[in-house]
């Protein structure tokens, strides 16, 4: 006998599994366009000159560079602070209110739309600060945007930890934070370091917080101090494909720059995965 | 020897306490910036900076908003009656047409008769209405008065139909179509990602074996990890003529195409969270399900949706902040027509895309660059408070659990 | 018989769960299934409902028949099976829905649309898991709002609806009060007399008052299967023995 329930659920199911394998589409769509359109233009000239005839033409050089500042600057300024931050709500409050308020401004700043960072960013560094639209205000604005995926990170790969190892250490004598230095830290490292590539994947592909604190149409030279402008990947991608001085002319250019700005952030997620499996492997042996 | 150690160890937790308020200090600084600057701009007069709008004395007109300034220099409105005044045509006049009735000479070398000869004009036409700047009506002759000296009112940006920073001589600062324009792009996305990211959640959770899982959940990764620059790009490119061909339409740019993006940026979100709210359902109800005949479809959409709905709208509700504030994808993709929309084939812009989209070119510290500061706060406020929904939501479902 | 066992092996991946277990169950009987942690009670229970099928990588041999049927045939329907075999676990778990709706949802689920009839299920079930006084005049409030005790009382109830005619029983009491356990065990007495329930229990006074059999597991082994009151008084094997009087587990 042939049920209604059971040809619903044979329905269902086969919609669901046409879905999911639909999102595979979408990504294979969106990567093989970038990826098939950017890999004819992309060369070592590409790569390594500076924009040509009003960026129809010439490489990305100076946006590649002035990434990577971004990216630099940024991590300089948010590593730090985040992960101290992390160990302190972890290893340290004795306090669980002052931790769940923390918790909860943390949450809250990691859902603060990016263009609002931007607007906050040109308020304090670029005006009142007085930095003018330079590298130093770009990466402390990005900073701010990725401080909570490090404390998030941070924080799980600390409590991860298994707490008899803390106890161990300390039956042994040793102090909090030599336990924190010696036990706690190296266990949590490779998750700590998968949490900060992801980070840096985020940086490296912002571009609304960059728009007004740092982010320059066209320079002829490369930034000589941090408070120079620079340009970046990502706003030199939406600069090219809806204002340049000939949209059609540098499309070949959007498409070498979205294909280095994919490949920036797809290598940065397979690395960040390739880490953790790695030592998750010899954490279990 | 222990000793200094130990006042290392001290300072060092101090340090440590002091950073952990770092996400606290921020978020008071950006309310405090954002509402500085966006705050300024209630203090800023109606008409633009520097200039005045005069009217004869005799006129009984005492004030007039914004928008019927507007629509008096569109040509809109060109009776005084129908602002509540004498029933009189407008008499429109603007500061540089001073220099076709008088000439250089008339006007003197430094123009040192020019404020004289404006208020004989107004003195001289009873249905004037004449847009000058403040510098030459420092004396105002008894036969002028100037209207429209307020300051721009809060009603005038939260119920302003219309979005017109740039506009003389008084801009609109109306943010009602871009609230429905950002609220159009976000529902529509969100509805569009749900039914897909529930099954996929679904799929990944329920039917999919290993092997599949392990391919299709990293697929969600990348896909949360691509820039949405790079998504606005695609949309632009790809997207848009696609819908423009489509839907027939005169330009792909619209509020539907803006969602199509979004819905895919919303997925990862929607598909992650709704799964482990799916798993965190309790085996003991699936089984009593399955132990009273019903089948496994049956069980989910009875069962395990109902238990993991609060998971699930904590979901919906953390992708609409996601999809609010997203500024990139959306600015490449909607046309950004800073109209009220009639339809998600027309073009519309989003509070993020016009802040992006207009910054740079509002001058520092004007209206317009206060404005769009405003706009930031509404911004912070939506995702703030969604955000906070979403924890409560989320709250529940663990108590329920436990 | 109503339920038999024939040279059944059960495996949990290489894990050898069940070994060798025959058992013929009559109906209208109570049988008790006793023995130490782990030795597969649950696992040989969830075999006559099919409940096993939804674990991965599991292997069973031998026969399992109800009324006579093998109820891993191909022919089989699973659901048919389950809605002849209903069960009870362990822990209270009422679905997050109102007490008319968890009583209902087994007749629905099972393509039953006619609300009148639904409607006297409901209430006929819950008069037979004696909880209709306790809960008819809040029918539509949730059925979290319920005691522990009243919880298991509308999980029994639940699977009475869709008329079993054996009803699984693991542990049913073993999360109650003493108050809610003498309830239920009063209520697997009536019971009888319509049903043929298996039940798992660790309690042996529980085993000796509500069961007619009992059967006594170790190892994955059914070492002892016999009248409850021949088990308890006089055991044949010395294991039974051991276990019974304390000396074991
Ligand atoms: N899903 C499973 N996968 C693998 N092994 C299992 C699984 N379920 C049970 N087992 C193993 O099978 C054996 C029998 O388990 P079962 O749950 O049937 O024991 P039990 O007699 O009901 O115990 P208890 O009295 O504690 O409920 C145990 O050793 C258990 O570890
Ligand atoms: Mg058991």
């Amino acid at each position: 006998m042939i049920r209604s329930k059971n040809i619903q659920q044979k329905i269902a199911f086969h919609i669901f599994r046409l879905l999911s394998f639909g999102i595979l589409g979408i990504l294979v769509w969106i990567l093989g366009f970038i990826i098939y359109n950017g890999i004819q233009v992309i060369s070592w000239e590409f790569i390594t000159s500076y924009p040509k005839e009003g960026m129809t033409e010439g490489g990305i050089f100076p946006a590649i560079i002035g990434t990577i500042y971004l990216v630099i600057g940024s991590m300089i300024f948010a590593v730090p602070l985040g992960i101290m931050s992390a160990i302190y709500i972890s290893e340290y409050a004795s306090n669980q209110k002052w931790v769940r308020f923390i918790r909860i401004m943390t949450n809250n700043l990691a859902s603060i739309p990016s263009i609002v960072f931007g607007l906050f960013g040109m308020a304090l560094f670029v005006h009142t600060f007085g930095f003018g639209d330079s590298i130093l205000a770009g990466s402390l604005t990005l900073g701010i945007l990725i401080i909570p995926i490090v404390i998030r990170t941070t924080e799980e790969a600390l409590k991860a930890v298994p707490e008899s190892y803390r106890l161990g250490s300390f039956a042994l004598g040793a102090t909090k934070l030599q336990t924190i230095k010696n036990v706690v830290f190296p266990i949590a490292f490779p998750n700590i370091m998968t949490g900060l590539i992801l980070s840096v994947g985020r940086v490296s592909g912002e571009t609304a917080p960059i728009l007004f604190t740092v982010a320059a149409y066209f320079l002829p030279k490369l930034p000589q101090s941090i408070f120079d402008q620079a340009m970046a990947l990502p706003y030199h991608l939406y600069v090219i494909a809806t204002s340049g001085t000939d949209i059609e002319a540098s499309k070949p250019i959007a498409y070498g720059t979205a294909f280095v700005l994919i490949s920036i952030v797809l290598t940065i997620n397979l690395l960040a995965g390739w880490i953790r499996r790695y030592f998750e492997k010899q954490n279990s042996i | 020897m222990r000793f200094p150690m130990k006042i290392v160890e001290r300072l060092l937790e101090g340090v440590f306490k002091m950073s952990s308020s770092i996400t606290s200090i921020v978020i008071l600084l950006i309310i405090i910036f954002l509402f500085k600057e966006g705050f300024g701009l209630f203090r800023s007069p109606v008409v633009e900076n520097g200039y005045g709008l005069y009217i004869n004395s005799k006129n009984p007109i005492a004030d007039i908003n914004p928008t019927q300034i507007k629509q008096i220099f569109d040509g809109e409105i060109d009776n005084w009656k129908t602002i509540g005044g004498n029933e009189e045509s407008i008499y429109l006049f603007r500061f540089d047409e001073i220099f076709s009735i008088y000439t250089d000479e008339e006007l003197g070398e430094n123009y040192q008769f020019l404020p004289q000869k404006l208020n004989n004009i107004i003195a001289e036409n009873s249905n004037i209405i004449a847009f000058f700047p403040k510098k030459y009506m420092q004396e105002i002759s008894s036969n002028t008065k100037e209207i429209a000296t307020k300051n721009i009112e809060i009603t005038d940006f939260v119920l302003g139909k219309e979005w017109l920073p740039t506009t003389t001589p008084s801009p609109l600062f109306g943010i009602v179509p871009l609230v429905l324009g950002t609220l159009l792009v976000s529902f529509l996305a969100i509805l569009i990602a749900l039914p897909l990211g529930l099954g996929v959640a679904i799929y990944l959770s329920e039917i999919a074996s290993n092997r599949v899982r392990g391919i299709i959940r990293p697929a969600i990764e990348l896909l949360a990890g691509i820039p949405s620059v790079v998504y606005g790009f695609f949309g632009l490119v790809i997207i848009v003529p696609i819908v423009q061909k489509v839907g027939n339409i005169s330009a792909g740019e619209t509020a539907f195409t803006g969602s199509l993006i979004l819905a895919i940026m919303a997925l990862p979100t929607i598909i992650s969270i709704s799964e482990d709210a799916i798993r965190n359902t309790p085996l003991a109800l699936r089984e009593s399900s399955y132990a009273l005949g019903a089948t496994q479809w049956q069980t989910i959409y009875k069962i395990v949706i109902p238990y993991a709905s609060s998971g699930i709208s904590a979901a919906i509700i953390l992708g609409i902040g996601r999809a609010i504030g997203e500024t990139m994808a959306v600015l490449m993709v909607t046309g950004n027509g800073a109209v009220i929309p009639h339809s998600i084939f027309e073009s519309v812009r989003t509070i993020p895309a016009t802040i992006a989209a207009e910054l740079g070119e509002a001058p520092i510290g004007g209206t317009h660059y206060q404005a769009l500061f405003l706009l930031g706060c509404v911004l912070f406020l939506f995702t703030l408070i969604l955000s906070i929904v979403s924890e409560l939501i989320s709250k529940k479902q663990t108590s329920k659990t436990a | 018989m109503m339920i038999e066992a024939k040279n059944i092996n059960f495996y949990y991946g290489n894990f050898h769960a069940l070994k060798g277990i025959n058992i013929a169950i009559p109906a209208n009987t109570v049988t008790a299934l006793i023995g130490p942690s782990g030795c597969g009670k649950s696992t040989f229970l969830r075999l006559f409902n099919r409940m096993n099928d939804t674990i991965q990588n599991t292997k069973l041999t031998g026969e399992c028949l109800v009324n006579g049927q093998n109820i891993y045939d191909k022919t089989v329907q699973v659901d048919d099976l389950r809605k002849n075999v209903g069960m009870v676990f362990q822990k209270p778990n009422p679905f997050p829905k109102s007490i008319f709706e968890n009583v209902a949802y087994g007749l629905k689920v099972n393509g039953i649309s006619d609300k009148k009839y639904i409607a006297e299920r409901v209430e006929q079930s819950l008069i037979a898991a004696a909880l209709w006084n306790e809960v008819k005049d809040k029918l539509h409030q949730s059925a979290f709002a319920l005691s522990g005790g009243q919880q298991q009382r509308l999980c029994i109830a639940r699977a009475l609806a869709i008329s079993p005619s054996i009803l699984l029983m693991d542990e049913p009491a073993s999360a109650l009060d003493p108050i809610s356990t003498s309830k239920i065990e009063e209520l697997i007495h009536e019971l009888k007399e319509k049903y043929t329930i298996v039940i798992v229990t660790h309690n042996m006074q529980q085993a000796a008052r509500v069961s007619n059999k009992t059967g006594f597991f170790m190892y994955g082994e059914l070492i002892e299967y016999s009248d409850t009151k021949k088990m308890f008084l006089n055991p044949e094997n010395i294991q039974t023995q051991n276990y019974i009087t304390g000396r074991f587990g």
